[in-house]
């Protein structure tokens, strides 16, 4: 209670400010990690690719190699540019997610029993959206 | 067009989309995704994957700037993100079943209003009224307004915040942007917190709210990687840059201008969604 009122003192404790700090770092990181993950497969993908961009004006789903987690990762063994670049986006998408996660631990250090169930569910309503939302 | 020059001007046109969406406010998604459907004829669905990958990496990279202000309240944060990643579950289920144009037509009054809303004036109304609701989720903070000062407030009306919020989840999944607008009007308009609590906090919200739209996104085959990769790229670069120069512009006149192509992106999503040519 005392910590929400003021984040910016009590030094020593976890502290949402202390969580935050934490977590904004980890976020860059995390997106650093993906655009560079992502520019690398840019890169083979260009130096790979001749004639004609791909037509982009009529939707068709993109292929299951790009859109199931087993074909990303067989894509990325095989070094397939483009798996790469969605190996990438796998990674930026798991930072909000590491986002929640890193909240959850850090309101059970503070021992808020109200904020670690709400972090909780936020934390399950986006693994049951990476996994089961059909 | 061979895919070089096609990426290379991709990258050039996100970059600008980002910086733009920087410095008006209104963040990357928005401004992407009329450029990409209407000047690259991109489908929707491959544009709004596009955008919706870019406004994750925007919120996440520039989450480690607005911590280090200490304006964002994060126990206000996560309560409603309960509501807009319900939204967004929703939003992104819709962008499979409504048809192309009514998504357009969508995109487009969001784009009209959020040019108003960007050149709005700001009117603080901070009360500290006792909410009961709000004091038992802890739903209140206080603001470094000063070295040593500070300004304590407290949310009202939650259930209206809540509602609020759940619209700016369906939004950003339907859309595939990170309806900054309507989670600051949630916070600042209904909820009543403080103008930079609710801009800071809204920034985090963005990422998470997005999160959820992302598997569906993906599962839906809309995430195409050779397009998703010079957008992703330049819009956060482009937002970088942006959040720089945000400090040195006259941000004023930049808005009028920035306004005017928004609402002229947005006249033109409405029109061709009508004609059925988007």
């Amino acid at each position: 209670m005392e910590s929400s009122k003021h984040p910016h003192k009590a030094p020593g404790q976890w502290t949402d400010l202390r969580i935050e700090i934490l977590v904004g770092f980890m976020l860059r990181t995390g997106v650093l990690l993906a655009a560079a993950i992502v520019l690398t497969g840019g890169v083979l993908y260009l130096a790979h690719s001749h004639g004609p961009r791909p037509d982009y004006a009529h939707f068709t789903a993109e292929p299951a190699q790009f859109t199931t987690f087993a074909g990303i990762i067989h894509g990325v063994a095989t070094l397939n540019p483009e798996g790469i670049i969605m190996l990438g986006l796998l990674v930026l998408i798991a930072t909000p997610v590491a986002r929640v996660l890193m909240c959850v631990v850090g309101f059970l250090f503070e021992r808020d029993r109200l904020y670690t169930v709400v972090s909780t569910i936020v934390l399950v309503i986006l693994l049951y959206s990476l996994f089961f939302h059909k | 067009m061979d895919s070089l020059s096609f990426s290379l001007i991709l990258l050039v046109s996100s970059l600008a989309a980002g910086l733009l969406g920087a410095l008006s406010g209104l963040g990357g998604g928005v401004v992407i995704v009329p450029v990409l459907t209407i000047i690259f004829h991109v489908d929707i669905h491959y544009a709004i994957g596009a955008s919706l990958v870019s406004v994750i990496a925007t919120s996440s990279g520039a989450a480690a700037a607005y911590v280090r202000e200490g304006f964002s309240n994060i126990r206000v944060g996560m309560f409603l993100e309960i509501a807009t990643t319900l939204g967004a579950l929703l939003g992104a289920w819709l962008t499979t079943r409504v048809p192309t144009h009514s998504i357009g037509f969508v995109f487009g009054l969001v784009l009209l209003y959020s040019a108003y809303s960007s050149l709005k004036q700001h009117h603080e109304t901070l009360t500290q009224k006792p909410d009961r609701l709000a004091l038992r989720l802890k739903l209140q903070g206080s603001l470094p307004t000063g070295p040593n000062t500070h300004q304590d407030y407290v949310a009202q009306r939650v259930p209206a915040g809540f509602g609020l919020m759940t619209l700016a989840g369906t939004l950003s999944g339907l859309l595939g942007i990170g309806s900054g607008a309507v989670k600051v009007i949630a916070m600042d308009q209904a909820m009543r917190l403080p103008f930079k609590v609710s801009t800071t906090t809204s920034n985090f919200m963005i990422g998470v709210t997005a999160a959820a739209s992302a598997g569906l996104y993906l599962r839906s085959g809309y995430l195409a990687p050779a397009l998703v990769m010079p957008v992703m790229l330049g819009v956060l670069l482009g937002s970088l840059i942006g959040s720089r120069l945000l400090v040195r512009v006259h941000v004023r006149t930049l808005k009028i201008v920035f306004a005017l192509i928004i609402v002229a992106l947005g006249v033109e999503m409405i029109v061709s969604s009508l004609r059925g040519t988007l």
